[in-house]
């Protein structure tokens, strides 16, 4: 566009917001098993995460936007796993990396959960034991094309035409919204557009 | 030089007739493994064979190297009772191996502490402790230290069912809507 006349183009905010969102994924890991060691040669040099704008790798939920859990999930991990859930900022998806984290592999015991998307959202299921870095880099590329898109499983999206359809219309949360539903645990998110609810996620361009 | 360990058959001999003499009519068994010998005893007869192996200069049982248990339980062949306590002991000097199993009754399972003969056995009572609901009398700290402090019963039993009791269902969902919220 260098030298054009027409180095401007129009988009709304959100998709823009929604691009940026996706090509800067910043991961959260969960590594409890040997999904883990694949996960982390996802992220070394070879197959290179950092192509998608990915390779943050942050120990901190805080910080982080995508949840990977790459491998299995006891009893008593299971609740440090929710409360990272939590603590991570919206708007975040999730991996369920490898067939433990996905539906409990061969450990079917009384200390292994059968799948971590029992009690969190998952956006994205990766089958192998453990699976090969291809099919990690398989799932960003699926979240990512989500995020583009305003989808995550843990908040639903309003779009246009999803205003008829009530229950797939939830927008990304403000924080405003996000903090005054903490008070109250009981309660769901107010769909946008009703009386109480506050302003939605699709912000005007 | 010569090998710190080296295998003696003289020192295996010497180790049976020592025990032997030392159990008398408290040794229920003796079994010789590939690489060590097995002393089978009564859970109150345990920890003075142990002290004897440790405090006898010519054994010197000085090392403490796992202990664990069995549940024997719809086991095929009878054994004395419900529960095995299997000590593993280490002789630097003799270069063997011994396992010390102390029968414990499945009613009451209780045995006394060995963590003040070898404070190594601190943290492998309390897993026996969390895992097959063995009590050691005058443990310092005998709580769970594998399954979380809220659990109910000890899954390595053989009666406790293998996929648990519910317990890995009993969780808070995070629904779409309610990041908070019910089950």
């Amino acid at each position: 566009m260098n030298g054009s006349t027409n180095d401007w183009a129009t988009t709304t905010l959100e998709t823009a917001v929604n691009w940026a969102r996706a090509n800067s994924l910043w991961p959260m890991p969960f590594g409890t098993a040997c999904c883990g060691i694949e996960m982390m040669a996802a992220f070394m040099a070879k197959y290179d995460t950092a192509r998608f704008g990915s390779e943050v790798m942050k120990f901190s939920p805080r910080q982080s936007d995508l949840l990977i859990v790459s491998g299995r999930i006891s009893l008593k991990m299971m609740p440090v796993l929710q409360r990272i859930w939590e603590q991570m900022p919206e708007p975040k998806w999730c991996i369920s990396m490898g067939a433990c984290a996905s539906s409990g592999g061969v450990f079917d015991t009384y200390t292994l959960i059968q799948g971590v998307d029992q009690f969190i959202p998952v956006d994205a299921y990766m089958p192998g034991c453990p699976p090969r870095p291809e099919a990690f880099l398989d799932a960003l590329m699926l979240v990512q094309s989500k995020a583009k898109k305003g989808i995550a499983k843990s908040q639903e999206y309003v779009t246009a035409d999803a205003s008829s359809d009530p229950a797939r219309s939830v927008a990304f949360r403000t924080p405003d919204a996000h903090y005054r539903h903490n008070e109250d645990h009981s309660k769901p998110v107010a769909a946008p557009g009703s009386a109480t609810g506050s302003s939605n996620g699709k912000t005007a361009g | 030089m010569e090998a710190m360990i080296t295998y003696k058959p003289e020192n295996h001999l010497a180790l049976i007739a020592k025990v032997e003499a030392f159990a008398g009519e408290r040794l229920l068994g003796r079994e010789e493994k590939s690489h060590y010998h097995q002393f089978k005893v009564k859970g109150q007869d345990a920890k003075a064979l142990i002290r004897f192996l440790r405090d006898d200069p010519s054994l010197a049982f000085a090392q403490f190297i796992d202990l664990t248990a069995v549940d024997y339980l719809k086991y095929p062949v009878a054994q004395p009772e419900r529960f095995g306590v299997i000590t593993t002991l280490l002789s630097p000097v003799l270069g063997i191996r011994v396992q010390v199993k102390a029968f414990v009754s499945g009613e009451e399972p209780r045995i006394p502490t060995i963590t003040d003969l070898y404070s190594g056995a601190n943290w492998t009572e309390r897993e026996v402790w969390d895992l097959y609901g063995i009590e050691f009398l005058g443990h310092p700290d005998l709580k769970r230290i594998l399954m979380p402090d809220d659990y109910e019963g000890h899954p390595l039993r053989k009666d406790y069912p293998l996929k648990g009791r519910g317990e890995r269902g009993n969780f808070p969902v995070y629904h779409a809507t309610t990041q908070k919220g019910g089950t």
